[in-house]
């Protein structure tokens, strides 16, 4: 174990992947420099012959991340921000989640995508989006959003080992959160949650950068009395469904913390994969904490009255469990 | 103010309101640096310094009804075109009198009552936009035309090819300006991009440019060309003004660099000099050939940094952005 920060994690993975297997690639906008630190010194290790910093056409980069897998190549593609997915959407939606499909399963498309996401940092409403749905939605692609940097080592190296499209999206405002990493080879198996915290009065299921909040949100609910329980889904195509349900029939109660906005968030669906899964052990009405499906604002003191916090969470889990902190008072 | 004789006393007026224009906009962005190094301002801050006399000298020859689009590094190009100061460090600082009422903030300033379509945080996001505006002003037989400013690392962005194609086949009254500092956050714009910029409107047979963009009087003679063009109906011009950024990509550059860098200081005390410098250089000439004396200039440095302070006031007297609002102005007539 060594104690590394987020983007640390992602960086050793670049560097320890690309030694490991000669046949992967790497491109994007300002990796050489790196601005976000994530791809440092990777093009000087491994130079230009494997590692393209590009122009700026994030519209022909998702394509050719396409075609580069196809012609044999193991793809990691850095789209830098997760709002950047829109702009390289067409071949995304059209090329990246569907060739395989159509052409009866002729071609592996071995391509990792790294972008940042989430907001809280005044970047507004072009740089603070979370495109967990629109990924989701398409059908043909992974989307992996590790809270941590051990997950951010584990995910990584499978998606990049992977044979499957992967959105991976790194928690923007997490990078320099530290943590401890599993030495030498780790991966993570995608489909499988993690419990970040034991609890029996109701489960917080967090989605990425929304673990932390939750955490502290259990710590508060726990010194009222309220055993909060913590689960990460990790991974969100593919969703371990039963891994959560296991949780939520367990507590009976389900609280979704997910930074998408509401309508159509990856919380909307785990809750109605949970209503269905877990009907008769569920006793109050599943909760999402979401943001409003609104553009995200600038201004601090707007965008913090949106965003999920802390304090929302807590209020959402007493919204289902107020009969037990009644029953504590 | 002095007298000198034979000058031509309208020209004099002009050219020191380039000058003031283009000061306005230098000290206006140092100071939102300075908010932004001490932590003041949140978000991502471009900053426009050294580009100047291209906003400044393209915008020079608009008027309220024409249309710009801009770019992450706004802030110029919305004085340039005659914003408001006040309400563009409102917005700076997240306050509800700023100029997008505190929810766009330094990426995305605006003012549509002067044309100004915003400043916009995707890269090349501008140009469609600005082809579009053209494309509603020729429709509504309008006399205006759009303007779009757009850089050197946006020009990689497919979509100029596909608006330069378009407005030159539907001759719409779009004024293509890129501004070329030679680079694209830390990577150096040449060594992602092959030929001669203005070759790709020469490719759709499309009048380009090539004009020195720290000269406000060559920038504005370029517009002024181009603007007539339009307005007579002979459709789009490419200029290109050649320029370069001072700043960081960010004012919190360092931060992301961890100690790489991508340029000298050499190279960006190159750009400092008073022959390099956009305004020191107009300021030069505005005494050595445009009628000015040292004591008009003196008069306008200190108008400027009044007026900036009175911003800087205005902005931390206000209150911050409501977040209310953001569910009434989501759409026009109905709740998200
Ligand atoms: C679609 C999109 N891709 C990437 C970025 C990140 N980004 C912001 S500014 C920038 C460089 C832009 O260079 P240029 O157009 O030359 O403008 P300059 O910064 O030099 O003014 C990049 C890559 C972005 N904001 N939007």
């Amino acid at each position: 174990m060594a104690k590394m920060r987020y983007i640390q994690a992602i960086n050793q993975v670049f560097l320890d992947e690309m030694e490991r297997d000669k046949n992967i690639m790497l491109f994007g906008e300002d990796v050489e420099l790196a601005i976000f630190g994530d791809t440092r010194e990777v093009y000087k290790t491994f130079g230009p012959e494997r590692v393209y910093n590009t122009p700026i056409c994030e519209n022909s980069l998702t394509g050719m991340a396409v075609g580069a897998a196809a012609a044999g190549r193991r793809v990691i593609l850095h789209l830098m921000f997760g709002n950047f997915v829109y702009t390289g959407m067409d071949a995304i939606a059209h090329q990246m989640a569907k060739l395989r499909m159509m052409t009866g399963g002729q071609m592996d498309l071995p391509i990792t995508v790294i972008a940042g996401y989430g907001g809280g940092r005044s970047l507004a409403g072009q740089h603070s989006d979370t495109p967990f749905p629109v990924l989701m939605n398409i059908g043909g692609v992974n989307v992996v959003t590790p809270a941590t940097p051990a997950d951010a080592k584990g995910l990584l190296t499978t998606a990049i080992r992977g044979n499957n499209p992967t959105f991976f999206l790194e928690a923007s405002g997490r990078g320099g959160d530290s943590g401890e990493v599993p030495d030498g080879e780790y991966l993570v198996p995608f489909g499988k949650a993690t419990v970040h915290k034991e609890g029996s009065d109701v489960t917080i299921c967090a989605i990425g950068t929304m673990v932390r909040p939750a955490l502290r949100a259990a710590k508060t609910l726990e010194a009222e009395g309220i055993s909060a329980e913590v689960v990460d889904p990790r991974t969100l195509v593919p969703l371990d469904e039963d891994g959560i349900a296991a949780s939520v029939s367990k507590t009976g109660r389900l609280v979704l913390v997910d930074e998408c906005k509401d309508r159509c968030s990856a919380a909307s669906h785990i809750a109605a994969v949970m209503a269905d899964k877990c009907f008769g052990d569920l006793k109050a009405p599943i909760k999402r904490v979401t943001v409003p499906n609104v553009s995200m604002p600038y201004a601090g003191v707007a965008e913090m009255a949106i965003f999920p916090t802390p304090e929302k969470i807590v209020a959402a889990v007493k919204s289902v469990t107020g009969e037990l902190a009644g029953a504590s008072a | 103010m002095t007298e000198i004789p034979n000058v031509d006393e309208q020209r004099r007026a002009e050219w020191l309101a380039l000058y003031e224009r283009m000061l306005l906009i230098r000290r206006s962005e140092e100071r939102v640096g300075k908010a932004a190094q001490a932590g003041e301002m949140p978000g991502g801050v471009h900053l426009y310094i050294g580009q100047e006399a291209s906003g400044v000298g393209a915008c020079s020859v608009l008027e309220d009804t024409d249309f710009i689009t801009s770019t992450h590094r706004g802030h110029g190009h919305f004085l340039a075109k005659g914003g408001d100061v006040k309400a563009m460090f409102a917005e700076l600082w997240g306050k509800r009198t700023g100029i997008c009422k505190g929810m766009g903030g330094s990426m995305h300033v605006a003012d549509v009552s002067k044309g100004i379509l915003g400043a916009n945080g995707i890269v090349g996001g501008g140009i469609a936009i600005a082809n579009g505006a053209g494309m509603g002003i020729k429709v509504g037989k309008e006399k205006a035309v759009s303007v779009c400013l757009f850089g050197d690392g946006a020009a990689n962005q497919g979509v100029l090819m596909e608006c330069l194609n378009m407005s030159m086949v539907w001759k719409f009254p779009v004024i293509w300006v890129l501004e070329n500092n030679g680079l694209s956050e830390f990577t150096i714009t040449d060594k992602v991009t092959a030929g001669e910029q203005t070759d790709r409107a020469r490719a759709v047979g499309m009048p380009a440019v090539t004009v020195d963009g720290n000269d406000v009087i060559a920038v504005q003679e370029a517009m002024k060309e181009a603007v007539d063009r339009a307005r007579a109906g002979e459709g789009p011009s490419f200029i290109e003004c050649k320029t370069y950024r001072i700043r960081g990509h960010l004012e919190a550059e360092d931060a992301f660099l961890g100690g790489y860098s991508y340029r000298t200081q050499e190279e960006i005390d190159a750009w400092k000099t008073p022959d390099k410098d956009p305004i020191l250089r107009f300021a030069s000439r505005l005494l050595a050939e445009g009628g000015a004396s040292q004591a008009d200039l003196d008069e306008i440095e200190d108008r400027v940094s009044k007026q900036v302070e009175e911003a800087v006031e205005f902005a931390l007297a206000s209150e911050d952005a409501d977040p209310e609002l953001i569910f009434d102005i989501t759409f026009a007539d109905q709740r998200p």
